[in-house]
């Protein structure tokens, strides 16, 4: 199996390997870096428990090859929060309780984070669509859905309040 | 709800065991503590949630150890074949590849290649002689990595000579095809079980006026948590010590079973059971894939790591349900149910793997009359193998409940559509009063508390339900298909007594150790373990309310069995009822010692004092006060001579009685008489779980719950052909909800609390998933009513519903 040098960016750091050619992504966060927080949950692609944010959009690590993200830049929930503190979604699915084994939630928050990136002022039905390549078995989706109504209430409410002070200033 | 604290702790004090008396029911959560305290009733955010929303929780595959090894499986694909050869040689020469385990092997080792099952049938760990389903493990492979492993199964050559497989359950019942022929008895017929008074039964069917009559089939489904099963094993040849990470919801019955079956002395096992990603049932069996990981550390001397698949956890892990049953309900004239008859096939796969309390290998179906109270009934279950994989196990359901209650829920509707009652009348009529608690039903159980029209009363008030059937009838004179479904469901939680309950001779209780430190915080442990119900918060704010400390000042911990009590785990809705329970009775030994030390240092006899919140403090005077924090500093630096130091106690919880939660659904479909499908277009749901503990969580559950009930009314199935082959491998092939199917669910809520728990709970998570099933499928069969269809099998696909439609006539 041939091997190959990578470089990419994640969560704003660079990260180099030496990998096979075979190498699942999901496999070069979570045991090359041990950014164990991205997760497996299946096998085909359907669960979303793996995705991951890949130059600007959601994908499921487990079917991107390690190599094709060479040079790319690499968003996973370890990169989440700053030092500001927890992310808006982070902050909403805490309070609003959209998680329960929180095996799924690193997943659902970068879906959801790119969603909101997409759509910043979603409808109900348009978060269901967006989170539909992400599988919950503990929540029955009600709260997640609440949890992403919180978080992009707060991003716009703080975009609104920082063209405001651009406005003033 | 009246009842404070104190009344509850007196009131379980002064009942003897199993004695239940009527209680009040109330629609409001109680809140007694303030928010700095955080007792029952707040809302209080999870103590858990910060790791997880960070990417900071730890499951099973995120332990990484120095020199870790890995371990994949060679699988069957055949449901049934002698085994002629194994071939390792050119897996063994791999390079990476450092062994190669057979049956043989296990054999070798001390009889290692069979295992009890939870339910003392057994299991093949792993086969020498045949396979007896597809995607039986057959031989496993250890390697440096992960990749070589799994590159490495394809290199090992097993030369099989098929056989003919039995697949449906009533063909296994004729013994053409024997399934299990290592066992004496060459029959596929496991046991048979009955309940209730068979004369009494036929008597009342000899004088009943209707008799309503129904087959009905409650498919194979699969937990399917997002987290699949796994293992990281840890032998150390020279502490002779070992070490198991594991995703298990019962690590210290784990533990028992490891050290039973392999030799290895208990106390030489560590059972690290860390962050599980759901549960659900599933974590609850040995497989063999856990046996063989422990035994390749064994072997090698060094950690190895299995983490099974999706499609092998959907292939060959344990499954749910496969109840074939035919039901008979009699009534009077005026639409009372006077008895229920039920036979019922149940299909074990190839052993009786399932997690039943030891003298229910039915579980406890026979709660079968459900809500309804009726003068008889009687239940008879024959089990069966066949050539798929073991199990038996829940779906998010305590113990084969799920299957009774769609049984009862389905018959009582055919009832009132028969004689052309409404559904809700017809219930209300036969519903146990609340008068009649504690109420013994004909199959012996004693329900603990209840209020059934109550619930169903809500529920009706909420989604508008005389309002709904105007619209409905409407819309069936215009040709539109919609229905309404009721489900007034009884659960039967919280496992259990010990004269009763055992899990391989191993009672059911669970079990409590609460340890409060010099400055007033607290370290509590507990023997379940949660795969994401929040006892790190629930737990913490038990101990809240009856110790006053604020919940965040305590930290609750599982799974590990060096630390935490020995307890029986988390499934059946069993936490809250046996460990929760625990957890409050060790605070109330911890609050006595506490009175002793606040009347020594506040120089009054203990009679003088009284508990307020978070503090003992003179009656009459409540100034003069020494809070559960000054109690605790006094216990370490001033306890009174002749006192043992510390602030501490540990409970082993041992129920009176099992908890008796309880509901009433409404669903409304609509039906696109073009395609079959179903739209769930509301779903009210109203539970009554007791006491509340935290209301958000509570929630959580619910919800959850109800999209796990959704799902095997509609969508979920594990399917075989002929052949035995499992066509729903995937999750591609078995469909779990997502967020688009999942409707917005619509909660209510009653509070009836148990009289017999120590603070009046009952368990919650799994009243949902027996409860939504019924309501949706009544739902449905109301809307084709009026054109023939009495009936439909759950999962309700499109196409059944289609087919239908076309059976009556129906073009879209």
């Amino acid at each position: 199996m041939s091997r190959h040098e990578i470089s990419l960016t994640v969560n704003g750091a660079e990260a180099k390997g030496e990998v096979e050619a075979r190498l699942l992504l999901v496999h070069f966060l979570r045991e090359d870096l041990d950014l164990t927080g991205t997760h497996i949950g299946c096998d085909t692609t359907s669960c979303g428990a793996c995705t991951v944010i890949l130059n600007g959009k959601a994908v499921k690590s487990c079917t991107v090859f390690a190599v094709q993200a060479d040079g790319a830049e690499v968003e996973t929930i370890e990169g989440v929060a700053t030092e500001e503190g927890l992310h808006p979604l982070q902050e909403g699915f805490w309070e609003k309780h959209g998680l329960q084994c929180g095996y799924c939630t690193p997943g659902m928050i970068l879906s959801a984070k790119h969603l909101l990136a997409k759509n910043p002022n979603p409808t109900e039905e348009e978060i269901r669509w967006g989170i539909s390549g992400n599988l919950c078995r503990c929540t029955g989706y009600n709260k997640i859905v609440e949890a992403i109504q919180y978080a992009a209430e707060k991003l716009r409410n703080a975009e609104t309040e920082e063209a405001r002070q651009e406005v003033s200033a | 709800m009246t009842t404070h604290v104190e009344d509850r702790f007196e009131h379980h004090s002064e009942k003897p065991a199993g004695v239940s008396a009527q209680v009040e029911t109330s629609h409001d959560v109680q809140v007694s503590t303030p928010a700095k305290i955080c007792g029952m009733g707040h809302r209080m955010k999870r103590k858990e949630d910060p790791r997880f929303i960070q990417g900071r929780g730890r499951y099973v595959d995120d332990v990484k150890l120095p020199g870790m090894l890995y371990m994949d499986i060679v699988r069957s694909p055949y449901a049934h074949a002698k085994i002629l050869s194994i071939d390792a040689t050119e897996a063994l020469a791999t390079e990476g590849v450092l062994a190669v385990i057979t049956g043989e092997d296990l054999k070798e080792a001390g009889n290692l290649h069979w295992m009890p099952t939870l339910m003392s049938d057994t299991q093949m760990v792993l086969p020498i002689e045949k396979v007896v389903y597809a995607a039986q493990e057959v031989c496993v492979v250890i390697a440096t990595d992960r990749y070589i492993a799994a590159d490495a199964i394809e290199k090992v050559y097993v030369d099989y000579e098929p056989l003919d497989p039995v697949v449906d359950p009533f063909e296994a019942m004729k013994d053409e095809v024997i399934v299990r022929d290592d066992k004496e008895a060459k029959t596929n017929h496991i046991w048979h079980w009955e309940a209730g008074d068979k004369e009494a039964t036929d008597q009342a069917f000899a004088e009943a006026a209707h008799v309503v009559e129904e087959s009905m089939h409650i498919p194979r489904i699969h937990v399917s948590s997002i987290e699949t099963c796994g293992m990281v094993a840890n032998y150390d040849k020279i502490q002779e010590h070992m070490q198991i990470y594991m995703t298990s919801q019962a690590p210290h019955a784990h533990r028992t079973v490891f050290a039973l079956v392999s030799g290895l002395p208990e106390h030489k096992i560590q059972i690290i059971s860390p962050d599980i990603g759901g549960g659900f049932g599933g974590k609850v069996p040995v497989y063999p894939g856990y046996v063989c990981c422990a035994v390749a550390s064994l072997v090698t001397g060094k950690p190895v790591k299995w983490i099974e698949d999706r499609s092998e956890n959907l292939q060959a892990d344990s499954f749910a349900r496969d109840y074939h049953i035919k039901a008979k309900m009699a009534s009077d004239a005026s639409g009372r149910i006077t008895a229920l008859k039920v036979e019922t096939l149940a299909d074990h796969g190839a052993a009786d793997a399932a997690a039943n309390p030891s003298k229910f290998p039915a579980g406890l179906y026979s709660i079968c009359t459900g809500s309804y109270d009726m003068k008889a009934a009687h239940v008879a279950v024959d089990g069966v193998y066949t050539n798929k994989p073991p199990g038996g196990v829940a779906y998010r359901c305590s113990f084969r409940v799920t299957e009774a209650v769609h049984m009862i829920e389905r018959m009582t509707d055919i009832l009132a559509h028969d004689l052309g009652e409404d559904p809700a009348d017809l219930r209300s009529r036969n519903f146990i009063r609340p008068d009649q608690f504690p109420y013994r039903s004909p199959t012996g159980w004693e329900y603990d508390s209840g209020n059934y029209q109550a619930a169903l009363d809500k529920a009706k008030e909420m989604i508008g339900y005389d309002e709904l059937r105007r619209e409905q009838l409407e819309k069936r004179a215009r040709g539109e298909l919609m229905g309404i479904g009721i489900s007034s469901f009884t659960e039967v939680v919280g496992a259990g007594p010990s004269k009763d309950y055992d899990i391989l001779g191993i009672k059911m209780f669970d079990s409590a150790e609460v340890r409060i430190h010099p400055t007033g915080k607290a370290i509590a442990r507990f023997g379940t373990k949660s795969q994401g119900q929040g006892h790190e918060t629930t737990y913490a704010q038990i101990l809240a309310e009856e110790l006053g400390l604020p919940a965040s000042d305590i930290q609750v911990e599982e799974g590990d069995t060096d630390t935490a009590p020995y307890g029986l785990g988390t499934y059946a809705s069993r936490s809250t009822p046996t460990a929760g329970a625990a957890g409050a009775m060790a605070a109330r030994k911890i609050k006595a010692k506490a009175k002793k030390i606040a009347a020594y240092l506040l120089e009054v006899g203990e009679d003088d004092l009284e508990w307020n919140v978070d503090r003992w403090q003179v009656k009459g005077s409540p100034e003069q006060a020494k809070t559960i924090q000054d109690i605790a500093f006094a216990a370490y630096t001033n306890h009174p001579p002749g006192m043992e130091a510390g602030l501490e106690a540990t409970d082993y919880y041992d129920p009176p009685n099992l908890t008796f939660p309880f509901g009433s659904y409404i669903c409304v479909v609509d039906i696109d008489k073009g395609t079959g499908e179903v739209k769930v277009r509301r779903f009210v749901a109203v539970d009554d779980c007791g006491n509340i503990i935290n209301p958000m969580i509570v929630e959580g559950q619910i919800e959850g719950g109800l999209t796990m009930g959704l799902a095997p009314a509609l969508f979920e199935e594990i399917v075989y052909d002929d052949q035995g082959q499992n066509l729903s491998g995937t999750l591609a092939d078995y469909l779990v909800p997502t967020a688009v199917e999942s409707p917005k669910w619509e909660l209510g809520k009653t509070i009836t609390p148990s009289p017999h728990h120590p603070i009046g709970a009952k368990g919650v998570g799994e009243s949902p998933t027996v409860g939504a099933p019924p309501a949706i499928a009544n739902a449905v069969v109301d809307a084709l009513w009026h054109l023939g269809v009495r009936h439909l099998d759950i999962p309700i696909s499109p196409q059944k519903v289609w087919k239908a439609l076309r059976d009556a006539g129906v073009r879209g």
